[in-house]
């Protein structure tokens, strides 16, 4: 709670000595405004849509496994890669990597709070809402009928697949609502985010002494304030055409459908940033700390991000190579985008110079993240490809950029994402999380991954369009197929492991004591779980790395920097 | 299970058979070798990295001396990616330019494709032939340059036209006019299929590209020119077709029906397939087809017609003469 609002030590709950009831948890957590609280949920929230996600995936791996399979409908597999991709988007990436920036950054800068506690909540609640619209589609797609549907336009919903002569009910507008409210939401929070960062740091933390994490996730969210703006315009405008007739993208009526793709991916490419720039800070933490080495080239991997962001929002236009842009246009996007690369590769390098020369301990948080890397550059790789324009017109919609925006997003994020877990868990939770069972996880995660995602290029590159529910036998995509389910199976494992790995760790996790991985940002000077005050006096820092300073008195960092 | 494929018949971008194809062949080739080369540098260091600087079992508890970067180093290795950066560029832009701005022969064939839910309508503008989802070209060849220039349309939502072996793909979007070209140069069927999500059917959106020597695509055009003929025996089908909804749906030439809501059934027997690709083409499968199109291709835009069954043999018989 906001240490610094008088009423909220009055709450009974925390005042009486008997132990609360469960309705008196639940109501400390509805009400909270505490920044470690909505960081948690935020984070559960986002885990909780990632099983539904993932098992909606699932079931679209087993459609697709065998040739003229009957599992699903085309109806509902279209429904089921539609509500995939939003809520992995909207309701996974989007509220994990939020979740942690709010538990995160006021304790790495040395605050007791973000700027706006209130704020901080009212976004938690809508974006909770907007998920909970989109899903509630499935009972009130049909309106009044009762006939639930859920949106089948897929997650980029372009139109005039959207127009009300294509998607009837009300699927389509559960899903823009859905979108546009969760947006609100994400305006605050990254607006709070932007505030705290450059307000309520401590004493001495100048803004080259913060750490990798709280300077990425300021761009992200300088970035989520630039992007989220045209997705909402395009979604309101859509809204029109739906219901006052308006004819921005209704092609019947003279409107454009490219219209709306450059609306749609003027958010969707940077948003990809906003996604990955969490993963990068994730790893840009973790890495020196099981290296033991100071972060390698701190103000090239701060310029780098900027750079990836500045650049990023000149490049949209590569997901619309097919759309008959003109020769100049396509070249122009080609090259932009390919420009992305280099701060990209120079992030990459840093990490591996920060390895090199260091002592890596490869603990289950440090696994994570190497994967991260040699997936990503994997990523990165096929990026390179999908922007040479000629080699698109190939590529594009086809398997081989499923695979490729998977390793971005799985290989990618989901790793470290899973890296930070096993990394701050012992910091919200006061207990590790088990080794044993993190590496069952890890290996079993990696090894399903690339069955999965490695194996999914070839399809693609043998003419396999994406969405599609089902294929003959006798394209030669079955056995690619097949072997892309079966890697299902071990990644669903995996996530098996990790389930129960935080569920036995919240009980019976060997405690952490504050500082368990010997690191060296403000969040490991506090206790772990912190105190709702989070420091008792506001630290004061010198360097990066305070607690380096503090452990190597002899030798702090601020002789170097 | 794993049926032996024919190995022409799987739409492989790395087995190109027209000129465009092929430009992309040679630049994919060339970007694959330089991502190559950066993969295995970048891997090696990473996983050099890893190995040689994991923490041993005897490790003395001290730190390692702490680096905090360098800007040689720093330089080094943003250069070398932008001159990769350039050189792509250069070899990208050549091939953007060679296949988007490719000039028009006065050789070329004219063809005018429009995507619907879920097939495809193929018009001959200069032939006066329209057909659908099977689309027949003349092979090119350095004498006889006879390409295919294709306008492209849509009639409903964002389609988008890919055959691998012959070209990249490009969309068919409504209110707009796309342009592409083809030019195979080996006879031979290549299948491709819809690649932009267009709703509920978008997966059976097949597409067949029959390629054939001139003389073959000369004697195909002078067939679709002429008027399908009626039998006497098969008259009442004929009424029955010219007396049910069919014919708002559906042009036939020789008979009331100019509906374009669906394929033009003037030469039906002409075409392998029904549906884009949904089932062959013979009267047995005819008849299925018209009795139920649901069952072929769930949520198709042609409904049940709820024919009696004497009508619908009729029907079929009619229908099967159209050669
Ligand atoms: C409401 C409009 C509609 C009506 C009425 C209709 N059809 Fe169709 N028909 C279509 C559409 C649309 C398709 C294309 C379906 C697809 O491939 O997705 C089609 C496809 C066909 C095909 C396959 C053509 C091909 O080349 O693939 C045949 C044959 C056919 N219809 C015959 C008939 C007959 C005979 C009737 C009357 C008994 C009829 N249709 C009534 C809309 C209609
Ligand atoms: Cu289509």
């Amino acid at each position: 709670m906001n240490s610094t609002s008088p009423s909220a030590t009055l709450t009974p709950a925390v005042e009486s000595d008997s132990r609360p009831t469960v309705l008196e948890i639940l109501h400390s957590w509805v009400v909270t405004v505490d920044h470690k609280k909505l960081g948690l949920m935020y984070i559960s929230y986002g885990l909780l849509f990632f099983v539904v996600a993932g098992l909606e995936a699932c079931l679209m791996r087993f459609q697709l496994a065998f040739p003229n399979n009957t599992l699903v409908s085309p109806q509902v597999f279209n429904q089921l890669f539609t509500l995939h991709g939003t809520t992995m988007v909207f309701l996974v990436g989007m509220p994990i990597l939020f979740g942690f920036a709010n538990y995160l950054v006021p304790l790495m800068i040395g605050a007791r709070d973000l700027a706006f506690p209130r704020l901080n909540a009212f976004g938690f609640w809508l974006s909770a809402f907007g998920g909970i619209l989109l899903y509630f589609s499935l009972i009130g797609g049909m309106g009044m009928t009762g006939a639930g549907s859920a949106p089948d336009v897929g997650w980029f919903a372009y139109s005039p697949l959207t127009a009300k002569a294509f998607s009837r009910g009300h699927s389509t507008d559960y899903w823009t609502l859905g979108i546009l409210v969760g947006g609100f939401g994400s305006i605050a929070t990254a607006a709070n985010l932007v505030t705290t960062i450059l307000c309520m740091r401590c004493r001495g933390m100048t803004l080259g002494r913060m750490p990798l994490l709280v300077w990425l996730n300021l761009v992200m969210c300088g970035m989520v304030l630039m992007v989220i703006s045209p997705l909402t315009a395009a979604q309101i405008m859509l809204l029109l055409d739906r219901f006052l007739g308006s004819h921005f993208f209704d092609t019947q009526a003279g409107g454009s459908a490219v219209l709306w793709q450059h609306f749609f991916w003027i958010f969707g490419h940077p948003e990809v940033y906003v996604l990955i720039l969490p993963g990068f800070a994730f790893a840009s933490e973790i890495i020196p700390v099981f290296s033991r080495k100071a972060i390698f080239g701190y103000p090239v991997m701060v310029g780098a991000t900027v750079a990836i962001a500045f650049v990023s929002f000149g490049v949209w236009a590569h997901h619309m190579f097919t759309v008959g842009m003109t020769s100049v246009g396509n070249t122009f996007f080609a090259i932009s985008t390919m420009l992305v690369g280099v701060p990209t590769g120079i992030k990459i390098f840093n990490w591996i110079g920060t390895m090199w020369g260091g002592k890596i301990r490869l603990a289950t948080p440090m696994l994570f993240c190497i994967a991260f890397l040699f997936q990503f550059l994997i990523a990165g790789l096929t990026g390179i490809m999908l922007a040479i324009v000629p080699f698109d017109w190939q590529l594009s919609d086809s398997y081989f950029v499923v695979a490729h925006f998977h390793f971005v997003l799985v290989g990618g994020l989901l790793f470290t994402i899973f890296g930070a877990i096993y990394y701050w868990f012992p910091k919200a939770t006061g207990r590790l999380m088990s080794e044993g069972l993190g590496k069952w996880h890890f290996w079993l995660f990696v090894i399903g991954f690339h069955i999965t995602f490695d194996t999914m290029h070839i399809p693609g590159l043998l003419g396999m369009p994406r969405r599609i529910y089902t294929y003959d036998a006798g394209r030669g995509w079955d056995l690619w197929n097949l072997i892309c389910t079966v890697g299902v199976v071990f990644q669903g494992a995996g996530v098996l492991c990790f389930v129960a790995n935080v569920l036995r760790s919240l009980v019976k996790g060997t405690p952490a004591g504050n500082d368990p991985w010997d690191a060296w940002t403000l969040e490991w000077a506090t206790t772990s779980p912190p105190p709702e005050y989070n420091f008792a006096e506001a630290p004061v820092v010198r360097s990066r790395r305070p607690l380096w300073d503090l452990k190597h008195p002899s030798d702090p960092d601020w002789h170097y920097e | 299970m794993l049926a032996a494929a024919d190995p022409n018949l799987i739409p492989s971008i790395f087995r190109p058979e027209s000129v465009p194809a092929h430009a992309i062949h040679e630049l994919s080739l060339f970007v694959l070798a330089v991502t190559a080369g950066i993969f295995v540098v970048v891997f090696g260091l990473i996983a050099y990295a890893t190995f040689r600087f994991r923490r041993r079992p005897d490790d003395d508890g001290r730190e390692p001396a702490q680096i905090y970067g360098s800007n040689p180093v720093e330089v080094a290795w943003t250069t070398v990616p932008l001159l990769i950066v350039v050189v792509l560029s250069l070899a990208t832009a050549r091939v953007i330019q060679q296949v988007q701005n490719a000039p028009k022969p006065a050789s070329a064939v004219d063809v005018e494709l429009v995507g619907h839910q879920w097939w495809w309508e193929i018009r001959y503008p200069k032939l006066g032939i329209v057909t659908a989802n099977e689309l027949h070209v003349p092979v090119s060849s350095p004498g006889r340059p006879m390409p295919t220039f294709l306008d492209l349309r849509s009639a409903d939502v964002i389609h988008s036209f890919w055959v691998p072996r012959l070209a990249g793909k490009t969309d068919l979007v409504p209110n707009r006019r796309n342009h592409m070209w083809i030019e195979p140069q080996r006879t031979g069927l290549f299948i491709g299929q819809c690649a932009e999500y267009c709703g509920t059917q978008h997966a059976k959106m097949l597409l067949r590209v029959y390629v054939h020597t001139p003389e073959d695509f000369d004697r195909w055009v002078r067939e679709q020119k002429a008027p399908a003929g009626v039998p006497p025996a098969v008259a009442p089908g004929r009424r029955v077709f010219e007396q049910t909804a069919c014919v708002n749906c559906h042009a036939l030439s020789g008979t009331i029906a100019d509906g374009r809501f669906g394929p033009d059934l003037s030469h039906l027997m002409s075409r392998e397939t029904l549906g884009a690709g949904a089932l062959t083409n013979s009267a047995a499968g005819l008849k299925d087809w018209i009795r139920s199109p649901d069952r072929f291709k769930p949520g198709v835009l042609m409904p049940a017609m709820n024919l009696p069954e004497s009508d619908l043999d009729q029907l079929v018989a009619y229908l099967a003469t159209l050669k």
